[in-house]
């Protein structure tokens, strides 16, 4: 049932054999020097056509025969207890055909979900919203962390204290090897709110069928069976009666899991007017109620011997996550450098504000950042070269020549040795390095079909949260049939489909591939078995390969893939594969660094990013057009939040006060960089595809560097995102 | 005091356009006068004379794409919502609801505005192209070619408003150069961070040509 194999794995001049047992029925995973025909060449996205011209249909573009469009009545205030809500008004007018009142009567933050309305149009569902009478019974609250932790503060949760649980670490002796040092250093560093801004909203259409008993909800989600799953848990049916399709998806970046409260009011409101309704989210909603990274305030301290090695690396750190958790941000702490005496300590902090949900590599950009800077003051203050700190702290031989590469490209030894000062401007450079585990999980089974007229389709319950999902799937089918790309075909997004995970946590490229792969080899050996006894031979003779079916030994004896299939009893032959667990591998991690050049006009304050170099592996790339992409994004909405995004709350209100695009300051065309990114490919053997995700460790690293290049540049750190103009002044003693 | 704190300040979400199509109800009830502008080609009425609308439905006709469309809309109702809850053109987005971020970015007599910030009963009597108009899947524009070439695309979402933009300054000018277009984008906000591919897009969509040509001359002035 199982065989061994002997896997070469590692990277250019670092390889070793490393033997694995695999299922028999397993294609052999692909190693280090492997020659393949489309993985790894740059294929356009094959839906690019339907999202450039505004074909491609997302959740928000969906319309129904007799559809009605859902509102949500939101409470203005940060923490009270409804008295009464008055809904007649809103039932009767004109045009409004459903009208309900939520259940939960405590508010802990402005902008959580009271009631809601469908209405035959969504100018008419808004004017309901405006006819619901609530009591509101006002209750003390509190949005600032600092306050939420004073003694008498008022409790986001009744009797809790807003104080929630210690979360530590530890290994070795942090004081002893803080007294050892040879140099220390100690600073607070803070960062501040950002919301995921998803150009979608949340939002869902929503049918149900009575007389099935049937639910269909189309929505915009990262995890179709994630919300299924949900959703059939919260109207209490079986999991085969709730089918959710989500086609296209405008962004999630980690706040689309799941059922969220406007699937559910969707659902709802359809099962209450037995017509489609459709809910998606204003903008203010999705700032305020959808999901945000949380802040964070972390006192860091690092010593270091004579040598420039670390002898300490000690975190304190709290956040707050709104009602929500998961502040924490100790991860880069604990991983990114060796260090014998490493001690974290995170805690969440509770405030009357929108629920925090995980957002790109949650905890690590912050972290990466305060443990970044940190280390660039700990260089100074030892009077060593940033960028040699570092390497003698990392014991990662990726990561060590992906410094060589970074340099290299960036050009770091001259930049970093030149002037800084150009009259009021200044410019400066920093380095800082990414870490991940993108390895994907088990659990994805994939369906490969070949129709008669010779056209592949691979069918998987994943879903494109902007990766380019449907193309990657196609480049692994298409490679191991021996096809190009244009060729197969896609379908994914739909619970019809067979299970996959939720596109979160750079999961979807090394949880999917492997198994599309497979099926697409159980396919190919049923193939094989239709053309061996045209061909004269045995099914195991054969390779596909150019569009053809060939014997191995002589390869003119060979059949057209599409003449094979024309052979297919019926209409079409299908195979299914599943994604095995991980095998052993060549490293589990996956390191990258990133090189920013800033430039700081010490006038005004205004810091610009002129070039950033990234350097990631991400074991096997399989189109190297897409994988850009995702770096690309990863370092820009890095960008963004080490200089711009910024959520903020009025203190004497409880209120958002910057729930727009254009108070709410987001990167835009004229704050882009020169962006050069280069790959550095690991064979690392731990999945027939030896696929990582892309999309977080192309994001932790990226505020860091800005930071550190901008302390480079006016000599001063500034350790708060985001590194406004007045911080920048306030740090040159120009405020 | 500083600039900033003498201006006016907004009530928090009010938006300038709930303010321009009136807020709700209230704005229902009371409808809308306005004076025709004289540019308007309205065949209707003639320019300065008093148009009353609303509160109710009225018939109105657009051009859109190049064909005729007549809708019976209520006057609040934006060009955005004309076209995607009254037509069926869903290929234009609404994202931020005030302006800021681009995405339902359509041709006005080929301008580029956005389409929320404008009544549809004020894109009467002008040429309208919205991202259908532009190309399909089958039969892109070059810009729409471009931006799936480079990869300028990752979730989509913004992808109609960019090309738009982009359409329409390569439209002004053919020889736009990287500075230029960044310009032309700037008040279009992409997520998922596709800049720099969208950049590269309007420099691929312009065909190559011998020295001289728009090409060449943006080649030269990029340089």
């Amino acid at each position: 049932m199982s065989r061994r194999v002997t896997l070469n794995l590692g990277f250019q001049g670092n390889t070793r054999d490393v033997t694995v047992v695999i299922p028999d029925d397993e294609p052999t995973p692909w190693q280090w020097g492997e020659r393949l025909s489309v993985v790894g060449k740059p294929t356009p996205r094959v839906d690019g056509p339907l999202k450039a011209t505004g074909a491609a249909h997302y959740t928000y573009d969906i319309e129904l025969p007799g559809m009605l469009y859902g509102a949500i009545l939101r409470s203005p205030r940060p923490h009270a207890r409804i008295r009464n809500i008055d809904l007649s008004a809103a039932e009767h007018l004109d045009g409004v055909r459903a009208v309900l009142a939520l259940e939960d009567r405590e508010i802990r933050f402005a902008g959580q979900e009271v009631a809601a309305v469908a209405a035959i149009s969504s100018d008419l569902a808004a004017d309901a919203l405006k006819l619901i009478k609530v009591d509101y019974e006002k209750m003390p609250f509190v949005v600032d962390m600092d306050r939420a932790m004073a003694d008498f503060a008022p409790r986001v949760f009744g009797s809790g204290s807003n104080v929630g649980r210690t979360s530590t670490s530890s290994v070795g002796n942090v004081a002893r090897g803080l007294e050892v040092a040879a140099n220390t250093i100690e600073a607070a560093y803070t960062t501040a709110v950002q919301t995921h801004v998803c150009l979608e909203t949340h939002g869902a259409v929503a049918s149900f069928n009575a007389a099935r008993d049937q639910l269909t909800v189309w929505c915009s989600t990262q995890g179709v069976f994630s919300v299924r799953d949900d959703l059939a848990v919260y109207f209490s049916l079986p999991p085969d009666n709730v089918r959710v399709v989500c086609e296209f998806l405008g962004g999630g970046f980690g706040s689309k899991f799941g059922a969220t409260p406007e699937m559910i009011v969707a659902a709802r409101l359809a099962g209450a007017t037995g017509v489609p309704v459709k809910v998606m989210l204003p903008r203010g909603d999705e700032h305020r109620s959808t999901g945000n990274r949380p802040n964070s305030e972390q006192k860091v301290k690092l010593g270091v011997d004579r040598d420039g090695k670390l002898t300490a690396i000690d975190l304190v750190q709290r956040g707050s996550g709104g009602i929500g958790g998961g502040a924490g941000s100790a991860g880069p702490f604990k991983s990114i450098y060796r260090c014998a005496n490493i001690r974290t300590e995170e805690r969440n902090i509770y405030t009357n504000a929108g629920p925090a949900s995980p957002m790109r590599a949650p905890g690590w950009p912050q972290g990466c950042f305060a443990l970044e800077l940190a280390m660039d003051e700990m260089a100074r203050k030892a009077g060593i070269d940033r960028l040699e700190f570092r390497r003698r702290n990392s014991d990662n031989p990726v990561r060590a020549a992906e410094y060589e590469i970074g340099a290299r490209a960036f050009g770091w030894a001259e930049k970093n040795s030149s002037p800084k000062s150009s009259g009021a401007f200044k410019r400066g450079v920093g380095v800082a390095s990414a870490e991940w585990h993108a390895v994907g999980v088990p659990g994805p089974e994939a369906q490969v079909i070949a129709h008669r007229d010779g056209a592949v389709e691979v069918r998987v319950g994943t879903q494109d949260i902007g990766t380019g999902t449907r193309t990657i799937l196609a480049i692994v089918a298409a490679e191991e049939l021996g096809l190009p790309v244009d060729r197969v075909k896609s379908e994914i997004g739909d619970t019809r489909f067979l299970f996959s995970v939720p596109s979160g946590g750079s999961l979807s490229a090394p949880s999917n591939t492997p198994a599309v792969r497979q099926a697409a080899a159980h396919l190919k050996d049923k193939l094989f078995r239709i053309a061996a006894p045209i061909l004269g031979a045995e099914p195991d003779d054969l390779e596909a390969s150019d569009g053809f079916i060939r014997v191995r030994t002589n390869p003119s004896r060979s059949l057209a893939f599409a003449d094979v299939c024309k052979r297919i009893p019926g209409d079409s032959i299908s195979a299914q594969g599943e994604r095995v667990a991980n095998y052993e591998g060549f490293r589990t991690d996956q390191a990258g660094c990133q090189f920013a050049e800033v430039e700081v006009d010490t006038e005004t304050g205004i810091v610009r990013v002129t070039h950033v170099v990234a350097v990631h592996d991400a074991g096997r790339i399989i189109d190297p057009l897409m994988a850009r992409s995702q770096v690309n994004g990863g370092i820009l909405m890095g960008i963004g939040f080490a200089l711009f995004e910024n959520r903020r709350m009025d203190p004497m209100l409880g209120i958002m006060v910057n729930p727009t695009m254009d108070d709410y300051k987001l990167l835009g065309s004229l704050d882009v960089p020169r962006i050069d990114v280069t790959f550095f490919e690991v064979a690392n053997g731990i999945t027939n595809t030896g696929v990582m995700g892309l999309g977080e460790v192309a994001h932790v690293a990226s505020a860091a560097a800005v930071a550190c290049a901008v302390y480079d540049a006016i000599g001063v750190p500034v350790r708060s995102l985001p590194i406004t103009p007045d911080r920048v002044l306030a740090a040159l003693g120009r405020a | 005091m500083n600039r900033d704190d003498r201006k006016p300040r907004k009530p928090p979400g009010i938006s300038r356009r709930s303010f321009i199509k009136g807020a709700g109800v209230v704005a229902a009830a009371a409808g809308l006068v306005r004076v025709r502008p004289a540019a308007a080609d309205e065949k209707t009425l003639p320019a300065g004379v008093v148009e009353k609308l609303g509160p109710e439905a009225t018939t109105i006709e657009l051009n859109i794409n190049g064909k005729p469309a007549t809708l019976e809309i209520e006057p609040r109702v934006t060009l955005l919502s004309a076209l995607r809850e009254h037509l069926g053109l869903t290929g234009t987005k609404l994202v931020c609801d005030r302006g800021a971020c681009g995405a339902c970015t359509v041709h006005l007599d080929g301008k580029p505005v956005t389409s929320c910030m404008v009544l549809a009963i004020d894109a009467r009597g002008r040429q309208i192209t919205t991202i259908e108009g532009l190309g399909t899947p089958s039969n892109m524009h070059p810009v729409q070619a471009a931006f799936v070439e480079t990869d300028a695309l990752q979730c989509g979402f913004c992808t109609p408003g960019m090309v738009m933009s982009v359409a329409a300054a390569l439209e002004r000018n053919p020889a736009a150069t990287t500075d230029e277009i960044k310009h032309a984008t700037a008040g279009n906000i992409c997520r998922c961070g596709t800049y720099p591919d969208v950049f590269a897009a309007a420099f691929r969509a312009v065909k190559p040509g011998p020295a001289g040509s728009a090409r060449s001359v943006r080649a030269a002035k990029d340089a």
